[in-house]
């Protein structure tokens, strides 16, 4: 295991090295700069700022200045935010995100894997249909709909949580840690279920009931065991994805996280801005991908063995 | 066995008192933050998007300009009332007969936020640093008007003893100007004009450094009714009251708290909650909606924008001014405002919108379909030599789509032309107009100053914002006359003159003039409106009728 974690860390840094080469070449290629604003500048007042930002050097040269800051681990001043740099704006939005993630996370588990392993243990009853009918929606109702509508009741009419914000008002994180939440539950739902109807049928089951064990010991213990391997595999992406793709929530609820920079830096060319973004969620992803594989290895007792 | 079913109860147990705990503490009403702010004097302020900076002059942008209003000031400031400017950090000014000098007399209670005096000096610094050119400052034309200003920024000369602006002493600051320019003071509460800290600058980095720490919390001196208290990046910027701040007790608010919210719908329902007093727009499907219900919060205010289209002057169809022309009066403007945008904007016959300073063009774009038509014949197009068709370039936004597919409907039935409506990321369509790769495009133009020239001024020649390949010497040297006289009424005559030629060359088709549209908490008082949208705070206050 401890072989696979540094051979893959080893994989990682050429594909983390041309993600920041692409990502560097292609936002060069995309019409518009920094500096083009409805008020156009006189092409004095752009001379000196690109002679700021040092865009007026070749694309080689801008390329090999910003990779030799990046392996000291500089990413640049934002283009965007006079005075700010990336590294900066990335550690503020972070932790925002990673609990925004976290809460998420954790509702998606708790609400998918109940209802899940529940309605693979009651198989075509009304427990099994209405968690995977509420699970199919789950997945159908995009974010940027789910949001607004929780907002509307709990924050509109009923008027018992604040409809937007991230720790200043009680309450303000519940409605987007239920949003983002509830369409991962939905898949982690239909995953375990997937998962556990496969192991409740083998053998080894089927040996744990006959020894007399409980029914929850059983489901607990052995079946779950197994069962939720696929989970533990849909994690890593999902971790991953949570953390690159939260925009739309932390767009609806006023959040101030790191997706918000990210998308946001695309559409005002913050070139720096954009390439930090995109190296860390490229290690963020590769970083969790590695996890939910390590963590699926040792959950299943052969690969673990082997 | 026995003891793990038991830790599984305690643990159900314990999940079950979570969740009503949960349920009993966020399914109670709390205090919404304008109630509560209408007890601790906070005023919450939608304020749009995350600000680039706070430093004056290097930053662009109306949510940057919210609050830098609140921390600095000019050397005069916008009246809520609309009119004439008033004193800010000068107290009094008199200007030469020939309008070309004014003297300003500061105020000597005048301080900046740390308490120290603020001096004519101050002044001369923050203009000398507007104007070197290696802090890439995007306005410094707005100094432009000063004698040498303009050398001094494009190196033709390197003493800054050439440029109009010197400390006759501590609190007397003289400025000599190329010509009288009668809006030279309207310019002054514009923030690129206002002063800022020399000691702090320089102590967090140099007179020409953009990413200098100034304006961090904590760093930041100005000269404004507030300070800045805290920064939290997409989050919130909270201002507390200033106590150095000259006209102090006037101040009525403790606290701003500027909330950057860029998703329209989003501050709509934060408004709705009652987590803001003012926001900065509306959603414009909203607008007709709450006008139709009397929403007592909603605020239509007039201002100084309008909304126009450019026409390529160097495509060879466009080329023609009877093309142009027949565009123009091929569009119904009325329809445009009642059927598309629905939110009280005024239909555009001038470029300027009317009213600005006491200003009315007398121009007129008629709606006529048939004089349109006859004037594409007269060009030489006809059903057997069809015009070809035309793109409308625009950015993305559903706003823009609405009323290009209006226009492009229109020039359809009424010119028989075909129109393709091309929709581009911001930044492709502001590269696209900068290169004049476009036929028409969509475009808009708020006013920096209340003053036609600020926006008779971009459509001379080599104004970076022309942008349409249109030059007419007779036009430019109307401005540039306009603006050497110190006479008003002659002044304005000369700049109607230039209304006409441009109306009359049509490089753009004006369409509506903006309005601004916002919601409004019924307990803020003193935020009048205003045709710059200025809105300074130590005129508002909160107060429950």
């Amino acid at each position: 295991m401890i072989s696979i974690f540094f051979k893959r860390i080893f994989l990682a840094i050429p594909v983390l090295f041309a993600v920041a080469s692409i990502t560097f070449f292609l936002i060069k290629l995309a019409p518009g700069g920094p500096f083009d604003a409805d008020r156009a500048v006189s092409p004095q007042v752009l001379k000196n700022l690109n002679e700021a930002y040092n865009l007026d050097a070749s694309n080689w040269e801008q390329y090999l200045d910003y990779m030799s800051g990046l392996l000291k681990g500089d990413l640049g001043p934002s283009f965007r935010f006079p005075g700010r740099s990336v590294s900066e704006m990335i550690s503020t939005g972070l932790p925002v995100t990673f609990e925004l993630a976290f809460y998420a996370i954790l509702i998606a588990l708790v609400m998918g894997v109940i209802s899940g392993v529940i309605a693979a243990l009651k198989r075509n009853t009304y427990l099994d249909f209405i968690p995977m009918a509420i699970a199919m929606i789950g997945i159908c109702v995009p974010t940027f709909l789910m949001g607004p509508l929780l907002v509307l009741i709990f924050g509109i009419n009923l008027e018992v949580l604040p409809v937007s914000g991230w720790g200043q008002l009680p309450g303000d994180k519940i409605l987007p840690s239920l949003t983002l939440g509830f369409a991962y539950a939905a898949y982690i739902a239909r995953l375990s279920r997937g998962g556990m109807l496969e192991i409740l049928n083998q053998d080894f089951i089927r040996t744990a009931r006959a020894k007399g064990l409980t029914e929850s010991m059983v489901v607990i213990k052995h079946a779950m065991q197994g069962g939720l391997i696929p989970v533990v595999s849909f994690l890593g992406p999902a971790i991953a994805g949570l953390l690159a793709g939260s925009f739309v929530v932390e767009t609806i609820f006023q959040i101030p996280g790191l997706g918000r920079f990210y998308v946001e830096a695309a559409f005002n060319r913050d070139y720096t801005m954009i390439l930090g973004t995109t190296i860390f969620f490229s290690a963020m992803i590769v970083f969790f991908n590695l996890l939910s594989d390590l963590a699926a290895l040792w959950l299943n007792p052969r690969s673990r063995d082997s | 066995m026995m003891l793990f079913s038991i830790r599984i109860k305690m643990i159900k147990s314990r999940l079950i008192e979570l969740f009503i705990i949960f349920l009993f503490v966020s399914c109670s009403k709390s205090i919404s933050p304008v109630d509560s702010g209408l007890k601790d004097g906070i005023f919450h302020f939608g304020n749009g998007s995350e600000p680039q900076g706070i430093d004056p002059h290097v930053v662009t942008g109306v949510p940057e300009h919210h609050i830098l209003i609140s921390l600095c000031e000019g050397l005069t400031i916008a009246n809520p009332y609309g009119g004439g400017n008033l004193p800010g950090v000068a107290e009094s000014w008199s200007i030469s007969e020939d309008g070309k000098e004014y003297i300003f007399k500061l105020n000597k209670k005048a301080k900046w936020s740390n308490g120290e005096i603020i001096t004519a000096d101050d002044f001369v610094w923050s203009w000398m640093r507007i104007l070197t050119a290696s802090l890439g400052s995007q306005y410094p034309d707005m100094l432009y008007y000063l004698e040498g200003a303009e050398e001094y920024h494009t190196g033709k000369t390197n003493n800054f003893n050439d440029v109009g602006v010197k400390a006759i002493d501590t609190h007397t600051l003289k400025v000599n100007l190329k010509s009288p320019t009668p809006f030279f003071l309207g310019l002054l509460s514009h923030y690129s004009t206002w002063p800022v800290h020399k000691e702090t600058v320089l102590k967090h980095g140099t007179i020409d450094d953009r990413n200098g720490q100034w304006t961090r919390p904590g760093n930041f001196v100005c000269n404004g009714p507030f300070k800045l208290k805290s920064w939290e990046l997409n989050n919130k910027i909270e201002v507390e009251r200033n106590p150095h701040y000259w006209d102090a007790s006037k101040v009525q608010l403790n606290e701003i708290h500027f909330y950057p919210v860029s998703n329209v719908m989003t501050e709509d329902r934060m408004f709705r909650a009652g987590q803001l007093h003012l926001t900065s727009t509306l959603p414009s499907q909203k607008c007709p909606i709450y006008i139709e219900e009397n929403n007592p919060d909603l605020r239509i205010d007039p201002y100084m924008g309008q909304y126009f289209y450019r026409l390529n002057t160097n495509n060879p169809y466009l080329k023609d001014v009877r093309v142009r022309k027949a565009l123009a009066f091929s569009i119904d403007r009325k329809a445009i405002v009642e059927r598309v945008t629905k939110c009280g904007q005024i239909p555009a016959y001038s470029f300027t919108p009317p009213g600005s300073n006491e200003y009315y063009p007398d121009t007129e774009i008629p709606f006529n379909p048939i004089l349109a038509k006859q004037l594409l014949i007269d060009a030489g197009y006809s059903d057997s030599n069809p015009f070809p068709k035309l793109e409308i370039l625009f950015n993305t936004n559903e706003d823009h789509r609405k009323i290009a597919l209006a226009i492009q409907q229109m020039w359809q039935q009424n010119l028989g032309i075909q129109i393709e409506l091309v929709n581009q990321d911001w930044k492709v369509y502001l590269s696209r107009e900068m290169v004049g790769d476009f036929q028409v495009s969509r475009a808009g133009w708020i006013g920096d100053y209340e003053d036609p020239n600020t926006f008779l001024d971009l459509m001379r020649p080599n104004r970076g914002n022309n942008k349409t390949g249109w030059e007419d010497l007779n036009y430019d040297a109307i401005v540039q006359k306009a603006n050497s006289t110190n006479d008003q009424d002659e002044r304005y005559k000369l700049l109607m003159e230039a209304e006409r030629i441009l109306i009359d060359n049509m490089p753009i088709i004006p369409l509506y003039t903006y309005v601004r549209a916002y919601q409004l908490s019924s307990d803020v008082k003193g935020y009048n409106p205003h045709i710059l949208d200025h809105h300074h705070p130590k005129f508002i206050y909160l107060e429950r009728n």
